[in-house]
């Protein structure tokens, strides 16, 4: 009884997703809510099932055989949906009994790439995306993607309905794109990966098991895609690398209480090296053809940061490789990290010269980096930047974090 | 904003051969320049040019070299956003041109409706 109760959790984090998308490839994306009901019920008939006559032998297969059982009643009372549906599955027979339901271990993969193809569209809003995403190709309840957004149950499910009515507007299938598209498709997907990961890696959420699933639902995304001849692109593995590499200080960079710890406050014997190898060995297999992206570069600036070595070459290094990113795509976070490199590889009143030129007034961010620069120059200006930045700080964290930075400013 | 170009100009320095140490120095001191300007969101495109060139003229006649009749040669560009061209003067400020001798000159870019 008590084992059930834990594998049912887990078996629906691992199948739901597989069943829902063979099932959508089958029924056509725009019958995806009749998809994820059929495999809901069968999650519901197994809690019942099994807690009633004991696990079967193979529960894994015994979701296949109840979800295939399932879609065929379906499709057999519902005569409407029979004709209209039919039609659609590319299939030449016309019975029931005959349509296959393709629970191979091929289709499934193949339907979850296809899936993540058609999720990742750029017609559907990013945090829908997200969203979906979490819902469709992790498993996540409402609740867990609720909490991870700091959001309520009310707007994620609006947000999923919302992304929904897009794929029927769109009538969006679940092919692989063409080849003229594929990269710009490609891209999309990546983006969401990326951005699936940051969600996890940099949330404000305080639940850090939720976090860290997060990470490592993006990884595993990730990785699928570095599986599949089509879609293993050097762009592919220099985002699996830079999501190994920044993964490989998640047990360092917050304590017990869950409050961070900033990177150079951080113990390196923490610093998980089986990710940071697995991320070099991702990092030379992105290192392929012509075409340096975005991906490529933060990749190369995360293996610098897990170099524990506290010399100037390093800082060096990871300055110019901010001086490229912000060429290919400013951002206000590239903009601050290339300040405080140049404040480590060169000096500091060269870097705070360079920040009082960003602008970035409105980020509490801006002025952290600024007080953090003249701590050594000018102590009093430090302290006036913190008090900026900790009035400017949205979440209790980052001003409690810059409260004790403050307060270790002794005149 | 607006887009305009920095052209960065200097005379020729001969047979000037850098050591490695020394490319490395420039190649530094251009990046941290324009990283500088990309932090600020304000970067555009930029190129350097090599030191082959030929030019054609009216007749059809063609040298060799960018700096057959002229003192100064053309080693690159970048274009920059800015509110206005005092704003892009001010970002080519530190611009390592400066120190090698040379000079960099600002333009606004026209935009042409077609």
């Amino acid at each position: 009884m008590e084992h059930t109760e834990l594998l049912i959790p887990h078996l629906f984090r691992t199948e739901f997703r597989k069943i829902v998308s063979v099932l959508s490839k089958l029924f056509g994306l725009a019958y995806i809510e009749i998809a994820e009901d059929i495999t809901s019920d069968t999650f519901l008939l197994a809690a019942e099932t099994w807690g009633k006559k004991g696990l079967p032998e193979n529960p894994t297969a015994w979701l296949y055989t109840v979800a295939k059982n399932k879609t065929k009643d379906y499709l057999k009372r519902n005569q409407l949906f029979n004709k209209k549906i039919v039609e659609e599955i590319k299939y030449t027979s016309t019975s029931v009994e005959e349509i296959e339901i393709d629970l191979s271990n091929k289709n499934i993969i193949d339907s979850q790439l296809q899936m993540m193809f058609a999720i990742c569209h750029p017609s559907i809003p990013i945090e829908a995306q997200i969203g979906f995403s979490l819902r469709i190709l992790c498993g996540f309840g409402i609740d867990e993607i609720a909490d991870a957004f700091l959001s309520n149950k009310e707007t994620i499910n609006k947000r999923l309905f919302r992304a929904k009515e897009k794929l029927r507007e769109e009538k969006l299938n679940m092919e692989w794109p063409t080849i003229n598209e594929f990269d710009k498709r490609c891209q999309a997907v990546l983006t969401t990966l990326y951005l699936l990961f940051n969600e996890g890696y940099y949330s404000a959420s305080q639940n850090r098991s939720l976090r860290k699933d997060l990470c490592v639902e993006a990884m595993r995304l990730t990785y699928s895609l570095t599986e599949n001849e089509k879609t293993n692109t050097p762009n592919v593995n220099a985002l699996l690398a830079l999501m190994c590499f920044h993964s490989s200080r998640f047990e360092a960079r917050t304590n017990y209480e869950g409050e961070m710890i900033l990177y150079h406050e951080q113990d390196e014997m923490l610093w998980n090296k089986e990710l940071i190898q697995k991320g070099e060995l991702y990092l030379h297999k992105s290192a392929v053809g012509n075409n340096i992206t975005k991906f490529h570069i933060e990749a190369a600036i995360a293996y610098w940061h897990t170099q524990t070595n506290k010399n100037k070459e390093k800082w060096e290094k990871i300055l110019q490789l901010y001086n490229v990113l912000l060429q290919i795509e400013y951002s206000p976070m590239a903009a601050l990290n290339r300040t405080y490199a140049l404040a480590k590889a060169d000096n500091y009143e060269k870097a705070i010269n360079e920040a009082l030129k960003l602008k970035l007034e409105n980020n509490h961010l801006y002025f952290a980096l600024l007080g953090e620069l003249y701590v050594k120059i000018d102590k009093q200006k430090a302290m006036e930047n913190f008090a900026i930045a900790i009035e400017k700080a949205k979440t209790l964290q980052d001003k409690a974090l810059l409260k004790k930075k403050l307060a270790e400013i002794t005149l | 904003m607006k887009e305009f170009m920095m052209i960065f100009r200097m005379a020729p320095i001969g047979d000037f051969q850098p050591t490695p140490e020394q490319m490395q120095e420039s190649i530094k001191q251009w990046q941290d320049w324009i990283g500088g300007i990309a932090a600020q969101g304000k970067f555009g495109s930029t190129n350097q040019l090599g030191f082959t060139g030929k030019t054609l003229k009216a007749d059809g006649v063609i040298t060799d070299g960018p700096y057959a009749e002229v003192k100064e040669i053309v080693g690159g560009y970048i274009i920059v956003k800015a509110d206005d061209i005092d704003d892009a003067v001010k970002l080519a400020n530190g611009c390592p041109i400066l120190f090698m001798g040379g000079h960099v000159e600002v333009r606004d870019i026209m935009q042409i409706d077609l």
